[in-house]
């Protein structure tokens, strides 16, 4: 990491440019909290709208959090030994991995659209068995999976490169099959790396908006989650808007601060890596 | 946002000298105070989703009459616009689809003017060309198989869907509620829904992308398209040439031939 730690800590330029970053990702939020409609926030917070928004928000949040899981960490192992391979598959590999994260989710919902709309290049062969997923909550769930994947693949992929890898190759000469190895000994050594994927991976998909609204639309109940629930009230009636929006950063921190206390401290080893991971784009 | 005294006082008296010679619908003269040399800047334009295409034409005449102004137009659900006018965001021109939307920008007092009423909109409804629900009349939309998009109840297109759908006596549950039209018409463009209310003026647009069905009642249903001038408009004598375009013949015009009525 840095070379250079003999120097006593930053100087203070890096102090004071490292506060305004600070104030430019905190002060937003204070925003929503000073502006916040304190005395009706209750009668807002319990109005059967922001009920269902959240309602679906947490389900769908989840569903998507567990499909990336499964999807997610053999996709990690991979992207993980893709390092001895030649450099033009391995950069494509690391690149259609980072998609997600670059493209505007907006556009990540319309290609959405045209792979699986009724239309779409697979959609149209869905339609013919009689399966049409645009407006449903399970095209939700694909689209929060879509930009929630790569916060996962990451994680886990920086914890996998941080692991000790003689311990699986120890299991291997010990006789157990390749599966077996991945099951009982790669997967407890990374869990705090994937306990740390699938914490921002749900707090992505709870935040997913633009992927939404292209791909599953917005109705209420099956589609409409907080974050358009919450654009929508901000057209209107602006303190139901915050409401939505208070609940939304409510649960994010909380599912932030509370996972992470109470899921990365004991496995202990490899959590630094793990906490770091998501940063390692290459 | 800053507040410019100054600017507004002159916006409000450009506004005054209008509604003197105005009579709105049938304003004629595009320009009215100074050679077309004098205008200059940039005008910003924040218009309804169901402006973009007639809107985008007339800008660009505009800017071709005077070399010197650039407009900048953002288009949306004329809820959010107005929202973000409340908000403070940067607007000189202001042209909503309905007068509730425009009510609330007026009644935040961020116009200049009291807006002019110069078009009108009416619903049609909309198909994929190969019409794969295989819709006759509005009352079909009532059929749960078949899937209808309709713009949210917080956008003009989505309030006018209401009241013409009560008038059918129909009772509908679309799959979805978008936030604006332009996002109705491109769910029924790309063949995504089954049918979709939408503005005249968007069905004549998307020409052969999508097949029309005529809704008879729909006629009763009129959204009315008002203008202002903004308070906060940091170019108010361009804004108010490029809005006086709009309302001369060559804009009326372009607005009759794209499909809109006259008020």
């Amino acid at each position: 990491m840095l070379r250079n730690t003999r120097r006593r800590g930053p100087a203070v330029i890096i102090w004071v440019i490292a506060g305004v970053a600070l104030a430019l990702l905190v002060l937003p939020l204070l925003g929503i909290l000073l502006s916040a409609p304190w005395p009706q926030l209750p009668a807002l917070l319990v109005a059967p709208e922001t009920l269902q928004a959240l309602g679906l928000s947490l389900l769908t949040g989840v569903i998507s959090t567990c499909c990336c899981l499964v999807l997610g960490v053999p996709l990690a192992v991979v992207l993980a030994r893709s390092v001895s391979w030649a450099v033009v598959p391995r950069r494509l590999l690391r690149a259609a991995v980072t998609i997600p994260l670059v493209l505007p989710p907006v556009v990540g919902g319309l290609a959405l659209l045209l792979l699986l709309g009724r239309n779409g290049v697979l959609g149209r062969y869905l339609a013919m068995i009689g399966i049409t997923i645009p407006f449903t909550t399970g095209a939700v769930v694909i689209a929060q999976t879509f930009v929630a994947m790569p916060f996962l693949v990451f994680a886990v992929e920086g914890a996998l490169r941080g692991a000790d890898r003689r311990v699986e190759l120890a299991a291997a000469s010990l006789g157990a099959t390749p599966f077996q190895v991945f099951r009982t000994v790669t997967i407890p050594l990374v869990a705090p790396g994937i306990a740390a994927g699938a914490v921002l991976c749900f707090a992505r998909a709870l935040g997913e908006f633009g992927a939404t609204i292209t791909f599953a639309g917005s109705y209420p109940g099956i589609t409409r989650t907080l974050p358009i629930a919450s654009y929508l009230a901000s057209q209107t009636d602006l303190n139901q808007s915050i409401a939505l929006a208070l609940v939304l950063l409510v649960v994010s921190v909380a599912v932030l601060l509370g996972l992470r206390d109470r899921w990365l401290r004991p496995a202990g080893s490899s959590g630094s890596t793990a906490t770091t991971a998501p940063v390692a784009l290459g | 946002m800053k507040v410019r005294p100054l600017l507004i006082a002159t916006a409000t008296v450009a506004a005054l000298a209008l509604a003197g010679c105005s009579g709105a619908s049938s304003g004629s003269a595009p320009t009215s105070s100074g050679t077309p040399d004098s205008l200059k800047g940039t005008v910003t334009v924040l218009a309804a989703a169901s402006l973009t295409e007639v809107y985008g034409d007339l800008a660009a005449q505009f800017e071709k009459l005077h070399p010197n102004v650039t407009i900048t137009q953002s288009f949306g659900g004329s809820s959010a616009l107005a929202a973000q006018i409340v908000q403070g965001a940067p607007a000189d021109l202001f042209a909503t689809a309905n007068e509730a939307t425009m009510k609330t920008v007026t009644d935040a007092g961020m116009a200049a003017e009291t807006p002019i009423v110069y078009a009108t909109n009416i619903l049609t409804l909309v198909v994929p060309p190969s019409n794969p629900a295989n819709v006759k009349t509005v009352a079909d939309l009532a059929n749960p198989a078949v899937k209808v998009a309709l713009c949210d109840k917080t956008v003009p297109c989505g309030s006018a869907a209401i009241t013409l759908l009560a008038a059918e006596n129909l009772k509908v549950t679309p799959v979805t509620l978008e936030t604006d039209v332009k996002a109705v018409l491109t769910k029924v463009e790309v063949d995504e829904v089954d049918a979709g209310l939408v503005y005249v003026t968007d069905a004549k647009t998307a020409g052969d992308k999508v097949k029309q069905i005529a809704v008879p009642d729909a006629a009763n249903v009129i959204n009315r398209y008002p203008i202002a001038l903004m308070s906060g408009s940091s170019n108010p004598k361009a804004a108010k040439a490029f809005e006086n375009f709009i309302l001369s013949k060559t804009g009326l015009a372009a607005l009759k031939a794209a499909g809109f009525g006259t008020p």
